[in-house]
């Protein structure tokens, strides 16, 4: 059972929160304007990484805030917790510029 | 008689004898016993029957490493089965079974399976019992009653278990010459320490060494160190407790039996106790598992291992045997040759290797030792009598001939020593094979622990005692103590350890010709077997597992698994690093359902949520309906009503005067702040902006992928302030949604959500009287249409009660819902039922409900969808804004989405007019048509309305709205069909006058 630091509360067992998939997608200013092919990308596609994973996690058995995990899927070590990166994109880039 | 008890010796108590049964055999042990001590002393051989083949089978081993004496412990609703008689303390009035064997485990009738040995090779059933596929179940049960490990009791658990949240800063898994060094080490640095191991005592093997520290016997050392370990207010030390699970960020689990070793009559509090517990640091002491050889009837009771020979005989004063034959390929078993010269039995060694020190040491004391020899074979079915030797030439592709027998009635077997890498392995560790050790050993770990002593192949006592005072000390240090010096206990004679593998002795047959060579005992898989597997291409060490069932016990391996990896390399002509470990998992030994369940039964299995009315309810007898944890009256029978005659009962009273229901559940939701009508206008399909205050509107949510997700009434309370109704199983769901869309993606919006749900309560009254009711109790508001028109809220005074009043129909009559506090909520409840007398106001259930709202073609989120329903299928588009963008929006215009021939929400009426269709039921063209028949859709809710007189139902059908009027079948569970006819949803009222009256 995972140890996560809730960046409002800290370290509480993995029980108290729920999980919300990957994060850093943002959802697109218009999507009117995007393709069927563009839409379902934003829709269904994730990454499913082997190894460092940014993903949403909700501490709903305690202050209810969303927030961010880094992750390594293989051992399940959580690196880092923190607040929501706004914009949603920001760390996303970054991750792609290291 | 206890035959095999030494006068001497031993940790028992001579003083206090226990009384057992085993099989129905009285027998008696002592107190410091085990079961498999005391059924050893009185010469029991024979405990159990192995697997497949049935063949006579003793004790192995002195621990959790034992294959074989599994045994059903107790009587009754508290007994225990697949326990191993090595860890199961004695106490008087014990009751043991065996649980293989019939009509028992001296004489089976299934033993033919041996005589017929050959074919029951790896893969027999998979082969045998494939065809013809419809007969497996009558197989199956044949094969079901010849295998398992005992019989759950069918009756409930009588006792109470617990479970127990702990934090430390260092937890040490075993307490033996390594853990208790580590906890020493940790609690003098000042850590908090839980130090947990799985016997009575502590000290692991030195409570079964005849060497000795600081010149005193080593048990002296155990008392010292655990008399100063309690003394510590810092260490917690749990015995009779199993670290049995390693789970991810340092939490482990274990499982402590508090009461399982006393005397029934003694027994009090709960039997076991599961700490869940997280560390900063752990420390694994676990220790390692001795190897058994493997050769021809490798498997004959008195065929054990030697450390657990020299346990029996140094812990629990018991000499298994009087003419022993130690068989080695390492140094370690020449102390149990000594043990047992020391015991009084005549002992001859049979080693493997040419030369060791061991054996020279061991010809010192006049014991024979035969080097460079192996035993090839043994004789006697029912318990050893003899041993065939030959000469080893070290090379297993050459056969050995057995030139020499040898009588005996024990044999020690040595095969060296593998690390218990369990719970490392489940912490996510690798291990690693280590050449010059010949065993794997732990790697790294992704988490915070190490391992100390022979759990990572240091063999030796100083050895072990120095690395358990080192992996103290860092542990401590790492969760920020200093670490203080403490000095190791000095071993007076260290025994030397070398040893040269040795995986298998062949025969002068091949293995699938000559008597079977055992590789795991629990699950009789062979030499043969495991080479089979491989000639049939298996070469992955998992796909060898599952079809040898190698490893498959539930001893998992303890024992075997490493020999078969060895004989599964040397058939692959790989190494053994190459073909690998199979994973390991939790539990490390078997742990009981009612631990695992702890208080988490009964009443406490799931929090039960009641409504403020739920004393009424069940003042009025009615029955409940648990939905998500809500439990909602169901229906309110009347004396001599069933479910039909009183939901009929409520339909008619509701439409033709009043009715009263319990509406509490409903999630409640208050949204306000600055941006609250730009929020709701992004999750929510109608305009918003355009609501008035004081007006309400039915709302549904969209996923991104543009399917109902929930529906609800939204009420407009202010400018900034907004009320909204979820369902009932939706609201905790509907909360987080919308938390995650203010959280994540529009941040900058300034608006606040609480729930209100156990706030408020809510009573819907409906029906044709119903605004007179509220009328006759005094409200404080114009209830006609012009002040208070259908769908809008008002905030009044009722009954003298202040209320939120909204003016909503679930039921398609003239109705209200009364907002109120909960504390409020009795007394209106009593209030209205009592004033609607003259109008026969009539409470109902969730079943009136759903017939109610189906008439009037209102589906339920979740009962008539199932996530793949877009609000165009259910026939909402009415509620899908042109002028705004919202959640779910761009997916309805998806080609999938787009599709005409989608499934669509219509109404369904049986064409007799008087079959209540299956709900779930499919609907086809043509029940006649070759199968597969293809579905055209499925009945969703289906009922029976008073009102209208005849059944109704709601369905999904495959461009449904095009197809009214048609003739579909439903299929009946029992393969025959209905006609069906496609009609409109909307059964009852279709203009809706009767909500507007």
């Amino acid at each position: 059972m995972l140890l996560i630091a809730c960046p409002y509360c800290g370290e509480r067992a993995e029980t108290e929160f729920s999980y919300g998939g990957e994060a850093g997608i943002a959802r697109p200013k218009d999507p009117h304007a995007l393709s069927d092919e563009q839409w379902a990308d934003y829709l269904f596609m994730r990454k499913n990484s082997r190894g460092m994973h940014r993903e949403l996690w909700n501490h709903a058995q305690g202050c209810r805030r969303w927030f961010e995990v880094e992750r390594d899927t293989v051992s399940y070590v959580i690196k880092e917790c923190y607040e929501i990166a706004t914009p949603a994109t920001s760390r996303d880039n970054q991750s792609r510029a290291d | 008689m206890q035959t095999n008890r030494l006068d001497t010796g031993g940790r028992i108590d001579r003083s206090k004898p226990a009384g057992f049964r085993f099989d129905g055999r009285k027998l008696q042990g002592y107190t410091g016993d085990t079961l498999a001590s005391a059924l050893l002393a009185n010469g029991v051989s024979i405990v159990g029957r192995s697997f497949k083949l049935h063949r006579p089978r003793g004790i192995v081993g002195s621990g959790a490493e034992e294959p074989n004496a599994i045994m059903q412990i107790g009587n009754g609703a508290s007994t225990c089965p697949n326990l191993r008689a090595t860890q199961v303390e004695l106490y008087d009035g014990l009751i043991a079974r065996t649980t293989k064997g019939w009509p028992g485990v001296n004489y089976d009738i299934a033993a033919i399976n041996d005589v017929f040995g050959r074919i029951f090779s790896a893969g027999f059933y998979y082969k045998t019992f494939m065809r013809p596929q419809s007969l497996w179940h009558v197989y199956e049960k044949f094969i079901r009653r010849s295998a398992g490990f005992g019989r759950a009791p069918a009756a409930a658990d009588p006792d109470k278990y617990e479970h127990l949240n702990a934090h430390c800063d260092v937890l040490i898994a075993g307490g033996g010459p390594a853990g208790l060094a580590a906890a020493l080490a940790a609690g003098r640095a000042g850590a908090r320490v839980i130090i947990a191991d799985e016997q009575n005592e502590f000290g692991g093997n030195l409570l079964a060494t005849a060497a000795t520290l600081d010149g005193a016997p080593a048990s002296d050392w155990v008392q010292q160190t655990t008399a100063e370990l309690s003394a510590m207010d810092n260490v917690t030390a749990l015995p009779r407790s199993t670290v049995f699970g390693y789970f991810d960020s340092n939490f482990l689990t274990i499982a402590e039996r508090c009461t399982d070793h006393l005397p029934a009559i003694e027994r009090s509090g709960s039997r076991e106790r599961v700490w869940r517990v997280r560390a900063a640091q752990v420390v694994l002491a676990q220790g390692a598992f001795e190897r058994p050889l493997v050769f021809c009837n490798n498997d004959r009771p008195g065929i054990m291992l030697a450390s657990a020979v020299s346990t029996y005989i140094n812990r629990y004063a018991v000499r298994t045997g009087e003419r022993a034959v130690v068989f080695t390929n390492n140094d370690s078993a020449y102390q149990t040759a000594i043990d047992l010269q020391r015991a009084g039995a005549d002992v001859a060694i049979v080693d493997s290797r040419r030369s060791s020190a061991g054996a020279t040491a061991a010809i010192a004391t006049g014991i024979p030792v035969l080097s460079g020899h192996v035993v090839v074979d043994t004789v006697g079915r029912k318990g050893i009598k003899a041993v065939r030797v030959g000469r080893w030439s070290g090379d297993a592709t050459q056969t050995v001939d057995a030139t020499i027998t040898i009588d005996c009635d024990v044999l020690a077997m040595s095969g060296g020593w593998s690390p218990a890498v369990h719970l490392q392995s489940q912490a996510g560790g690798r291990n690693e094979w280590n050449d010059e050790l010949q065993c794997f050993v732990p790697g790294e770990s992704p988490q915070e622990n190490r391992v100390a002593g022979s759990g990572r192949g240091k063999w030796s006592l100083s050895d072990c005692l120095e690395d358990g005072l080192g992996a103290g000390k860092d542990a401590a240090s790492r969760s920020g103590y200093t670490p203080v010096d403490v000095e190791a206990p000095n071993v007076d004679t260290e025994e030397p350890a070398s040893m040269e593998p040795l995986w298998r002795v062949p025969a002068s047959q091949p293995p699938d010709r000559c008597p079977k060579q055992f590789i795991d005992y629990q699950n009789d898989t062979s030499v043969a077997d495991v080479r089979l597997a491989a000639r049939e291409g298996y070469c992955n060490v998992e796909h060898v597992k599952r079809y040898t069932a190698l490893g498959f016990g539930t001893d998992q391996g303890k024992l075997g698994n490493i020999n078969g990896m060895a004989v599964l390399a040397e058939s692959l002509g790989k190494s053994i690093p190459e073909v690998g470990t199979t994973t390991f998992r939790p539990a490390y030994t078997p742990v009981t359902f009612g631990a695992l369940a702890g208080e988490n039964v009964g009443e406490l299995f799931d929090p039960v949520r009641t409504t403020a009315l739920h004393e009424c309810h069940e003042a009025a007898g009615a029955p409940f309906e648990v939905v998500g944890q809500w439990h909602r009256p169901w229906y309110f029978p009347q004396p001599g009503e069933d479910l039909h005659a009183a939901v009929n009962r409520e339909c008619l009273a509701t439409r033709n005067s009043l009715g009263i229901m319990d509406a509490s559940t409903l999630g409640k939701i208050d949204v306000r702040g600055p941006d609250a009508v730009e929020f709701l206008e992004r999750i929510y399909t109608h305009n918003i902006g355009k609501m008035s205050v004081g007006r309400c509107a039915y709302g549904v949510l969209l996923g991104e992928d543009g399917m109902l997700m929930d529906d609800g009434v939204m009420a407009r309370l202010g400018e900034q302030r907004f009320y909204l109704t979820t369902t009932t199983g939706g609201a905790a769901a509907v909360l987080s949604w919308l938390e995650l869309w203010l959280q994540t993606e529009w941040p900058e919006l300034d608006v606040f959500l609480t729930s209100l749900t156990d706030q408020f309560s809510t009573i819907a009254v409906a029906g044709p009287n119903s605004r007179r009711l509220l009328m006759k109790i005094g409200c404080d508001v114009d209830l006609d249409n012009a002040g208070f028109p259908f769908m809008s809220v008002r905030d009044a005074e009722l009954a003298g009660m202040p209320v939120q009043l909204f003016r909503v129909s679930f039921s398609g009559e003239l109705a209200f819902e009364i907002n109120l506090s909960s504390s409020d909520a009795p007394r209106m409840w009593r209030t209205l039922m009592q004033a609607g007398e003259e109008f026969g106001i009539t409470p109902y259930g969730t079943e009136t409900m759903h017939v109610l709202r189906a008439e009037k073609g209102f589906v339920i989120i979740g009962q008539d969808t199932d996530g793949s329903v877009s609000p165009v299928d259910a026939g909402m588009s009415w509620l899908l804004s042109k002028e705004k963008d919202f959640l779910g929006k761009r997916s309805l215009s998806r080609p999938d989405c787009a599709r005409e021939d989608r499934k669509q929400l219509v109404g369904v009426l049986s064409a007799d007019g008087t079959t209540v269709l299956r709900e779930g039921a499919q609907l086809v063209e043509d029940p006649h048509a070759r199968q597969p028949v293809p579905m055209c859709g499925h009945v969703m809710s289906s009922y029976y309305s008073a009102c209208l007189g005849h059944p109704i139902a709601l369905g999904l059908v495959a461009g449904g709205r095009s197809k009214k009027g048609e003739t579909l079948y439903a299929m009946q569970s029992d393969g025959s069909s209905t006609a069906v006819k496609i009609v409109s949803p909307v059964f009852y009222d279709p203009k809706s006058e009767r909500q507007n009256d």
